[in-house]
């Protein structure tokens, strides 16, 4: 349940800030009649980057970090219809120069995650998902400001694909996702790109976003590796010693293990947990993340396990 | 069947939502009207050039006839190109249409933003130097920051205005009619002008700027070159100059700018950078004064941008008037009122609003921007697209302006370096910024003395909006405070200095033949 195409360079990306559980990322249902709720923390960092394609740090900026306090919800409207909506206050700093981080309350998104079971026998299980989801700004932050804003200022619409196989309680899920996102409109009468732009306003590349996840799914716990690879659809190189800017080419690679563990002696209540490093990347932060969230389960209809 | 409508309907509705959230973004002056100044200034001749020490200094051969074999050559060559144009010609015709100046102001804008980036530091923590010689190897030269691009601006927009000058003078000394008053079949895709059409004002103004440009910029001069192709060709296809209008132009223009490159090897700037035993100096001298100097804030140390900016030659000022425009010094780093201004941008910085950001990142123009002489012509030049100047008109306009921003450069500059003292957060650590500490001591601002110097021309030349640049300036000088890069008395002082420099201008734009 948590917010997903937050800027690599301020964030960490998704999967890594995603922990576990009944998210647009995994094949998680919540049971119809079935809500969860909760607060997750998320810790991320850098300190070295893509210039372009180029590899470096940056002695006037240091460490590059982004804290991110966000409130999620997922509701089951049926066992195959679920609606999630989140949304995160984000801090970020540089440990070095002079540059001032910023704060404030960024995105609300909402997605609705519907799945089709097409093929169930003995200890096989296929399912299938359609997801689609819009995010916002809540607020009127400074978005052209990277690295340092909270956020990119964009209106995001996305759709995705997703598969789900289940042997046993092993499984993998993969996913494709098109994020389609709007102009930003930044403080600047004019910009750089590749030529001088007379306008105020940013166009943005859309992205691509894939995912693949595997590992045990119990009755209690779920525990997973995650790889997530972000593919922005145009943009341009930051060029020599310059700024990022918003509608930079921003991809990354990112590795990562994900957790939740609802507690026997109270189901009801699950920590989940998760960590994410870039292993490549292109005009992002080389970004390791650290997220830990505790999320209670409200029944409202037939209580059933945790992890259907 | 109920299903199947709506599907359809649902596929309707992606596809109407990804038409109306279309991205494509329509630049502010992609779609300015053609050029049709509502006076020509025909006596444009008669005006007092910057350099030129007579219109004619130049000698510009007379034209053929226009009834002669080589000329129905030229019109007919003009028909065949109009015969087959592309729609990119069509958009060129258009594109240039808007006016010479306006366009060649945008080009070199760009390039200033393309170039405007600090040298990346070498293995061992010192700074490359660009180097004109081998503009392509890293670090590319320029590195076009805000003083370079100022001298910049001022020599492309006053060698344009020096050529249109002469340009004018041949047109009424030969007054050789335009191609569609010879041939009354010439088809003209822009307003047709009564003017004499040798030599071509869009070759002039082509010819001047491309040719200063490539020396500026010497890393983009096959991109310059283009642009000078595609405009002098967009000038015959729209059925308004033959190819003689044209190389006449060219060869004028590029004179001209001869002329200022030749100035501009002798104005100093090439020396502005100094050497260590000169930034060594400066600190050593303002330590003597019992005055804590001015440090780098970067990491490693960067050597202060163009530390001899100061000492180079105006356009219109000579060094005892700009001597005399430096201020008084800024309050000492030791006093109560310092401390008191320190203080005044810590509360400032710890709790900004909104609208206050907004402010710091509109005026900010560092990094990767035209720079705030760039800022102050792109809302000079887009003001003007509706007051339907002349060419010799704009570049007359644009050359006060940039000749003042220049000065303000200079003077502004001297005084940093003549007192050389510290940024805010050299004063007190806890200063953390809105915006990029610029690499140069405090006193006085550039931004402001830039904008009070832009505000106060700009003013002069179009009254009904004096009120609208004054407070701009007011607000860019501000955001400095707001950004946390600056004292009150950084801005305050820098904006009166920029309103003294303004007022040269003023007194030039006075005498200069064309009010």
């Amino acid at each position: 349940m948590i917010k997903k195409y937050i800027p690599f360079f301020v964030l960490a990306l998704s999967c890594c800030y995603n922990a576990s559980g009944q998210t647009e990322m995994d094949a998680i249902m919540m049971n119809k009649k079935q809500m969860c709720i909760g607060p997750m923390y998320t810790y991320s960092s850098w300190d070295h980057y893509w210039e372009g394609k180029y590899k470096r740090n940056n002695q006037n900026l240091g460490k590059v970090s982004t804290q991110s306090f966000l409130l999620g919800a997922n509701y089951g409207i049926t066992d195959n219809l679920n609606v999630m909506v989140m949304a995160p206050y984000v801090w970020t700093k540089a440990s070095a120069g002079t540059l001032r981080g910023m704060e404030g309350i960024q995105d609300i998104s909402a997605f609705v995650k519907y799945r089709y079971i097409p093929f169930k026998k003995g200890n096989h299980k296929v399912s299938v998902f359609a997801l689609g989801g819009v995010s916002a700004p809540l607020t009127d932050y400074v978005a052209d400001f990277l690295p340092l804003s909270i956020g990119m200022g964009t209106t995001n619409v996305t759709g995705k694909l997703m598969a789900d196989y289940q042997w046993k309680k092993i499984t993998v899920t993969a996913s494709a996702a098109y994020i389609w996102r709007s102009n930003v409109d930044i403080d600047r009468s004019s910009y750089y790109d590749t030529q001088l732009r007379l306008t105020n306003e940013v166009k943005m590349p859309d992205q691509m976003q894939y995912h693949i996840r595997a590992g045990y799914r119990g009755k209690y716990l779920l525990a997973e590796a995650v790889f997530t690879r972000m593919v922005t659809m145009g943009g341009n190189d930051i060029t020599k010693n310059n700024m990022p800017s918003l509608n930079n080419r921003m991809n990354a690679s990112i590795i990562g293990g994900q957790f939740k563990y609802h507690m026997p002696f109270h189901p009801n209540l699950a920590l989940t947990g998760g960590v994410g490093y870039t292993v490549d990347g292109r005009n992002v932060g080389q970004t390791l993340s650290i997220s830990g969230g505790i999320f209670y389960f409200f029944y409202f209809g037939k209580r059933q396990t945790p992890n259907s | 069947m109920k299903k199947l409508f709506f599907y359809l309907s649902a596929i309707a509705a992606v596809f109407a939502f990804g038409y109306s959230c279309s991205k494509n973004v329509e630049y502010r002056t992609q779609n300015a009207p053609a050029l049709q100044p509502s006076k020509n200034d025909e006596n444009a001749g008669n005006w007092k050039p910057v350099l030129l020490t007579a219109p004619d200094e130049f000698a510009v051969p007379a034209p053929g006839a226009t009834g002669t074999p080589d000329y129905i050559a030229q019109i007919n060559e003009m028909k065949s190109w109009q015969q087959n144009m592309s729609k990119a010609d069509q958009q060129s015709v258009k594109y240039w249409s808007a006016g010479a100046v306006l366009r060649w102001n945008e080009i070199l804008r760009e390039l200033v933003a393309k170039f405007n980036l600090p040298p990346y530091q070498n293995p061992d923590g010192t700074y490359p130097v660009p180097n004109a010689a081998n503009p392509l190897a890293y670090p590319y030269f320029p590195f076009a920051n805000p003083p370079y691009a100022a001298r910049a601006y001022a020599y492309v927009s006053a060698a344009q205005y020096d050529a249109l000058i002469a340009a004018f003078h041949y047109k009424k000394l030969y007054n050789r009619k335009a191609p569609y008053a010879v041939d009354s079949s010439v088809k003209t895709l822009v307003p047709r002008s009564d003017l004499s059409s040798y030599p071509s004002e869009d070759a002039v103004v082509a010819g001047a700027a491309s040719e200063m440009m490539k020396l500026l910029f010497p890393g983009s001069q096959d991109y310059i070159n283009k642009k000078m192709e595609e405009h002098v060709h967009a000038r015959m296809m729209a059925g308004v100059n033959v190819r003689s209008d044209i190389d006449a132009g060219l060869a004028l223009g590029r004179a001209v700018a001869q002329k200022f490159i030749a100035r501009g090897r002798t104005d100093r700037a090439g020396a502005a950078g100094g050497n260590a035993a000169m930034w060594k100096q400066l600190e050593d001298d303002c330590i003597a004064r019992g005055e804590t100097p001015w440090y780098s804030l970067e990491t490693p140390k960067r050597p202060p941008m163009l530390p001899a900016f100061g000492k180079v030659k105006s356009l219109l000022l000579d060094s005892m008037t700009l001597i005399s425009l430096r201020p008084g010094p800024p309050p000492s780093t030791n006093s109560e009122l310092m401390g008191k201004e320190i203080k005044e941008i810590y509360d400032i910085v710890t709790k900004p609003t909104r609208e206050q950001i907004a402010i710091v990142h509109h005026w900010a123009d560092g990094v990767g921007t035209s720079t705030p002489p760039g800022h102050w012509n792109e809302i000079a030049a887009e003001d003007w697209i509706k007051e339907k100047y002349s060419e010799p008109r704009w570049a007359r306009n644009m050359a006060l302006l940039n000749i003042a921003m220049m000065d303000a450069a200079i003077v502004c500059w001297d005084t940093k370096y003549f007192y050389f003292n510290p940024r805010p957060s050299q004063m007190d650590k806890n200063i953390k910024t809105a915006t990029g500490v610029p690499n140069f001591p405090a006193y006085i601002s550039g931004h402001s003395t830039f904008s009070g110097a832009a505000a106060t021309i700009l003013g002069h030349i179009l009254p009904s909006r004096a009120n609208a640049y004054d407070a701009m300036a007011t607000e860019a000088s501000l955001s400095r405070m707001y950004g946390g890069i600056h004292y009150r008395s950084d801005c305050e002082k820098g904006l009166e200095v920029g309103i003294n420099i303004g007022a040269k201008a003023v007194d030039r734009a006075k005498i200069d033949g064309a009010e």
